[in-house]
């Protein structure tokens, strides 16, 4: 899973730390497709660029457990199941190593999570839509998890050295996701008449909230913003949604399913499948909050983290006990 | 069919898994640490790849081409044969790890009793399961330890579960006929004879956990035979909703 390019605005201008010494030798740095680690010297805005980020993906991987969390204790089969299990397992395992990742830039990993709770740290609004039918799980495998690969493929040489060594595992096992929720459509479009119709049904609803996952239209070129400078951001998002629209229209045309787009067209002289316009006034509804499930997610989520209070505090408590019983008395 | 005590024997186990697993899914997301959500899955994955093997092996001696699906989703209520204990709700995080330890620390030294099941089968399915029940209990049992033993709260709720949990553990130890056969002939394993030794394990944890061992309570039992709580019938609206609504369906 992926938080979707929200298109904050990098700071256009220099600031004073990047023209100093030492901000010229991290652009040079960077400019040598070498990495920049915790320890080494980074501006400010670079600091905070990816703090943002990968926080925000980070969050995207907990709250993203929920619509299929909800859908375990009903997969159709046992190996459907185990599987679903498995992904959901992954995607808490990516919001470790981003955290992780996140905290080298010196927030901890409770910080985080109180942004998220209490604050107004976003996550990628595909999750504040409903998980309705088992055709669902198959759906946001293939386009949730595929949009996912397509943002973060390109994450895994990012100049920052742990959130590219994260992305490597992390694109792996989407890229497992994917597959594993293609093969769920692909059984229910070669099932029954009602199974496909629950695939079709499916992507009607998920298509151009998945298209959205990539943010609002940034043109082409990139030049100019610092993420790009920074090799934080590699590809502007409307390249990276065509990339994906072209991957995807064959892979549903095969399995007979329709693309709810009426002016879908394959254009012969750019080889790019030309698509419709997508409803950024429901996007950014969804951003502000008015989705149809962002307040059960932040809900389900406070709920979890405030019941768990008591065994977080108890774990401390304990630990604090063992560590005093280990640390010799003070000879009297 | 030709070993039609195998057959109950294995759907028994096939059940307890199943239903287990499911109870643990249900925390899948929502769990105190995200190191702790990781953990649980790994539980509930463990026992319904458990399950699996079971219903499986389970199908293959029935001998009418069912497979492990049918056995598992398409049933009545009282043809589920798992004990009570695992059916409960999970509670809160306190009830969950204690059942998980008190069903865990039986189960792991039943795989290991079945280690010498005359069924090869069985024998390989407990080579498998008994890595994994040595895991569960480990963490389980650090668990134990560090809520009983850590504030006021978590050593009362600890305390509270243990209390609660303690009525569905006789039902674990029961044998019938069905398996008496099988323990004569080397296939099943008489739980009687690990009793002690999980009963003295329990003990030394408590100990260790500072949580008290309260065994004077009424038992209740009849999951085996199919009498069971209230509670199963919710299990089963989930559980058999989608392949009940679409039968006969692929997935």
């Amino acid at each position: 899973m992926y938080t979707q390019a929200l298109n904050k605005k990098s700071p256009k201008a220099a600031a004073k730390d990047e023209l100093g010494p030492e901000g010229i030798k991290f652009q040079k740095k960077i400019d040598a497709d070498l990495k920049i680690e915790p320890y080494d010297f980074m501006p400010a805005a670079y600091r905070k660029t990816l703090q943002r980020q990968i926080s925000q993906h980070a969050h995207s991987e907990i709250v993203g457990a929920l619509p299929e969390g909800n859908w375990v204790t009903r997969a159709p089969t046992l190996k459907r199941k185990a599987a679903l299990l498995a992904k959901i397992q992954d995607e808490s395992g990516h919001a470790l190593y981003l955290y992780s990742a996140a905290e080298t830039l010196g927030m901890s990993r409770e910080e985080h999570t109180d942004q998220l709770l209490y604050g107004t740290a976003k996550y990628s609004s595909i999750f504040n839509y409903p998980a309705l039918t088992w055709g669902d799980m198959g759906t946001i495998g293939w386009l949730v998890d595929g949009a996912a690969i397509m943002n973060q493929i390109p994450l895994c040489r990012c100049s920052y050295g742990p959130y590219a060594r994260a992305m490597v595992r992390v694109c792996k096992e989407e890229s497992f996701h994917q597959r594993q929720g293609y093969d769920i459509v692909n059984i229910l479009c070669n099932g029954s008449k009602a199974q496909f119709e629950m695939a079709q049904e499916s992507l009607n609803r998920f298509w151009w909230p998945a298209l959205m996952m990539f943010g609002p239209s940034d043109g082409e070129d990139l030049s100019g913003d610092k993420s790009n400078i920074w090799k934080i951001k590699r590809f502007s998002n409307d390249v990276l949604r065509q990339r994906f629209v072209n991957a995807t229209v064959p892979q549903a045309h095969f399995l007979g399913l329709e693309i709810p787009d009426a002016v879908l067209k394959f254009n012969e002289e750019t080889g790019n499948w030309d698509f419709g316009e997508m409803n950024w006034s429901e996007f950014f509804d969804v951003i502000k909050g008015n989705g149809k499930c962002n307040k059960e997610r932040m809900s389900v989520r406070v709920q979890a983290y405030e019941d768990g209070a008591w065994v977080r505090e108890a774990t401390n408590v304990w630990a604090k006990k063992q560590a005093d019983l280990e640390t010799p008395q003070a000879a009297e | 069919m030709t070993n039609e005590n195998l057959y109950k024997y294995l759907i028994r186990m096939a059940d307890n898994s199943l239903i287990f697993g499911h109870r643990i899914s249900e925390w899948t997301g929502k769990c105190p640490t995200l190191e702790e959500d990781i953990a649980l899955s790994n539980f509930a994955l463990d026992f319904v790849g458990q399950s699996r093997s079971l219903y499986t092996y389970a199908a293959a001696i029935e001998g009418k081409g069912r497979d492990e699906d049918q056995l598992a989703y398409v049933k009545l209520l009282h043809d589920y044969k798992n004990i009570l204990l695992l059916e409960q709700p999970n509670g809160d995080f306190g009830y969950t790890i204690m059942r998980a330890f008190i069903y865990s620390t039986f189960m792991h030294k039943f795989w290991l009793k079945m280690l010498n099941s005359k069924d090869e089968t069985l024998a390989a399915i407990a080579a498998k399961s008994e890595k994994e029940a040595a895991y569960h209990v480990r963490h389980s049992a650090e668990w134990v330890i560090r809520l009983g033993d850590g504030t006021q709260e978590s050593h009362n709720r600890m305390q509270t579960a243990a209390d609660e949990i303690w009525r569905f553990t006789a039902e674990m130890f029961e044998t019938d006929e069905i398996e008496m056969a099988l323990i004569a002939d080397g296939v099943a394993i008489d739980p009687k004879e690990i009793q002690d030794e999980w009963l003295s394990y329990i003990q030394e944890i408590f100990e260790m956990a500072t949580l008290t061992l309260n065994q004077d309570v009424f038992m209740q039992t009849g999951g085996r035979s199919g009498q069971h709580s209230e509670y199963l019938g919710y299990i089963l609206c989930e559980l058999q909703w989608v392949q009940l609504t679409y039968p006969n369906s692929k997935w």
